[in-house]
């Protein structure tokens, strides 16, 4: 009974601890949204509130009218997908070779993966620069999902190398007795048990693309070019100072994508896909 | 099916992203430059592309193409951009950001390429803050000095002198009125707050007015960093006003400039020391009824001088047409534009026939004690001084933050804006 009452008082911590954790995390979002909807004498206001006392569309009105928003979401779109898409095709045959296949040379490319990770994005911006002026791919967003793809790829090989081995080598043996062969077995038995594994690699691509400004400040000369990221510091002065209001609705806006994209998939990033494939 | 769907988005996929390359238009003749604005706030941005519709219906055969940059990137942005051989013909930045590059010859020197009439109408001092060595890299346009925005209704109940561009607060007299102030406002409430998120501009360049330079040219040609009394002036003022006299508010030390307006809508604060563009803000957020004022800052020896980076329009070196360049920024800043972009940034140009303009001496909004001013002004301690930025960021903003806190005196502060200062601008000077 004592240890009945413990177990419960034990679950209830852990339920006010992850509480605590989602308020917290959801409270730059939430004032993101109150903000957005707030007119510039409120935003200027020493008590801020939550709701807004005089809810307004003006920052949204304001945001569509300076800036080409919607133009440049959807190169921020074009972007993230094309990242994403090619980022996994690419990937997943290569994680496959590195998790079924472990040997000196496997084992120094994982290494390489993980120190790649490291280089901060000014130490190649101008080599890549150059490179990409050279194949004539400044300015184009092609270009852009070049870069995007081969600085995702070391980290989305990672992940799904880590997806592969957690899928059972038994299962492919099985696959193999019953006559299938290795591209037969790849397509027909690891990749649907990996599905999960590539949704959630491709996740990270896109919000890594949809996200990203360095590169596409640097890259993208052209207004019709730019991504949503670059155009979001139009709201941005000298010194710090922001256009506070059309840049919350603008920056609330930027993120719906990416929540769309959660909301969508996230049910097929949960686990439990290989329960019960193989009897222990 | 599932192959007929994959089929599709590659498909998708390949038209989306053939569509997407893009090639610099031309093969009819005509001339075309980018010009790269960072233009921020609407006003600005209309005034600007305004003028480039115009300069565009005007010269057919040399079109400009408007280019939005942005402040919070553009050093990074050009530097990779100069590096690519790829900048925009006309740059639009601040004086302080030109030094590496003029250095670095990414920009062109503008002697040859100016017409006299927008020579004689920008004064020496304002060319003092583009000239790098022998050559002059940007043409310096938009201004803005740093004023006190007072809460009127405050300060009249007050009772205390209100100052005026002819006769503005010493130091030691703001001091003491900055105290009278918290001291009648009552408790929780102070007399002034600095925004001191960025201390080392704002103390380096009101630090002018009395006389306090921190970096001396040598015969040599090296810049070396010495604090001497009148660096001292300021940066002791603010240090008590906050630690001794408690008459400025501690709370704003972190803080942008922008972040103090809640507290001074709100009667927080009597006063903000901002730039002269913040009055935008102001407008647009004040509460109904709220009454503010423009006051001169405080002047010591040297008068109500303080040093400032005037915005700047320059040419790429690369430019393949310098002189179209030259030729817009020229038309950019006759002074009938000068002042239309003077005012959409809410700023002071630095022509003295736009600044005659009597829409620059309107009691409203402050724009009056602006212009009176603008004469006082002078490039800013750190212009031409290579190695500036890292000095900033490494050594003097850690310090001067430490001593506004009260973690450091005066003497400690003095070490090590001094020598470790001088170690830093020492690799640059090899």
């Amino acid at each position: 009974m004592a240890a009945l009452g413990t177990g419960r008082s034990a679950r209830a911590g852990q339920y006010v601890a992850l509480l605590c954790y989602v308020v917290f995390l959801a409270f730059p979002f939430l004032w993101l949204i109150s903000t957005a909807f707030k007119p510039a004498r409120e935003l200027a206001s020493l008590h801020p509130t939550w709701i807004p006392e005089n809810a307004t569309l003006d920052n949204f009105r304001q945001a569509f009218d300076e800036q080409p928003l919607l133009q440049a979401a959807g190169n921020s779109l074009v972007a993230a997908l094309a990242a994403a898409l090619i980022a996994v095709v690419i990937a997943t045959p290569m994680a496959y070779v590195m998790a079924r296949n472990r040997n000196r040379l496997t084992a120094a490319s994982t290494g390489w993966v993980v120190v790649s990770q490291a280089f901060p994005f000014v130490l190649v911006i101008i080599p890549l620069f150059l490179i990409l002026k050279n194949l004539h791919l400044i300015n184009t967003l092609f270009g852009l999902v070049m870069v995007y793809v081969v600085w995702s790829l070391p980290f989305a090989l990672w992940m799904l190398v880590g997806y592969v081995r957690a899928v059972p080598l038994e299962l492919e043996e099985a696959a193999a007795v019953d006559g299938a062969g290795r591209l037969r077995t790849l397509i027909s038995v690891t990749a649907p048990l990996l599905a999960p594994g590539i949704v959630a690699t491709a996740l990270f691509a896109f919000i890594t693309a949809w996200n990203e400004f360095f590169f596409a400040l640097v890259l993208l000369k052209t207004p019709e070019k730019q991504t949503l990221p670059v155009v979001l510091t139009h709201f941005l002065g000298a010194e710090g100072v922001a256009d506070l209001g059309p840049l919350a609705a603008a920056a609330f806006l930027a993120t719906l994508p990416s929540l769309v994209v959660f909301a969508v998939i996230q049910k097929r990033i949960t686990g439990g896909m290989l329960a019960g494939a193989v009897k222990s | 099916m599932r192959a007929r769907l994959l089929t599709a988005a590659g498909a998708a996929l390949a038209l989306l992203l053939t569509g997407c390359g893009g090639a610099d238009g031309g093969g009819d003749g005509r001339i075309r430059l980018r010009f790269q604005s960072l233009a921020w706030q609407k006003e600005s941005v209309d005034a600007n592309r305004e003028l480039v519709k115009e300069w565009n219906a005007a010269h057919p055969d040399v079109q400009v193409e408007y280019v939005q940059g942005s402040w919070d990137s553009v050093h990074d942005q050009l530097l990779t951009s100069f590096e690519g051989g790829e900048a925009p013909d006309i740059i639009h930045d601040a004086s302080d950001d030109l030094a590496d590059f003029a250095y670095g010859g990414s920009l062109a020197d503008l002697r040859e390429l100016l017409p006299e009439r927008l020579k004689n109408d920008i004064p020496q001092q304002s060319w003092l803050t583009t000239t790098f060595g022998e050559g002059i890299y940007g043409v310096p346009f938009l201004q803005e000095p740093r004023v006190l925005i007072a809460n009127k209704k405050i300060l009249e109940a007050s009772g205390v002198r209100v100052p005026t561009a002819e006769r503005p607060w010493s130091w030691e007299e703001f001091r003491q009125i900055t105290a009278e102030l918290t001291r009648q406002m009552g408790d929780g409430k102070y007399g002034v707050a600095w925004p001191l998120k960025e201390p080392v501009s704002v103390t380096l360049n009101l630090g002018l007015s009395a006389g306090g330079r921190l970096f001396h040219r040598g015969d040599d040609g090296k810049v070396t960093v010495d604090f001497t009394d009148g660096d001292a002036v300021v940066a002791r003022t603010i240090h008590d006003q906050i630690n001794t006299d408690r008459s400025a508010a501690r709370s704003t030390l972190g803080m942008g400039g922008s972040d103090t307006l809640p507290g001074f809508f709100g009667g927080k604060y009597a006063m903000v020391p901002l730039g002269f563009s913040y009055r935008q803000q102001i407008v647009q957020q004040a509460p109904e009824g709220f009454e503010w004022t423009v006051l001169p800052a405080p002047a010591g020896p040297g008068g109500p001088a303080q040093g400032v980076s005037p915005q700047t329009l320059s040419v790429a070196e690369d430019s393949a047409h310098k002189k179209e360049a030259a030729q817009f920024i020229d038309f950019m800043l006759q002074p009938a534009n000068m002042v239309r972009l003077a005012q959409g940034d809410w700023m002071l140009p630095t022509g003295t026939q736009a600044l005659r303009d009597p829409a620059l001496h309107t009691q409203k909004d402050g724009w009056a004690t602006g212009a009176e001013l603008a004469a006082h002004l002078r490039p800013a301690p750190a212009q031409s001084v290579r190695g500036y930025p890292e000095w900033k960021d490494k050594v003097a903003t850690p310090a001067y933050q430490e001593f506004y806190s009260g973690a450091i005196d005066v003497q400690e502060l003095e070490k090590r804006l001094v020598e470790d200062g001088n170690l830093v601008l020492a690799r640059y000077q090899r």
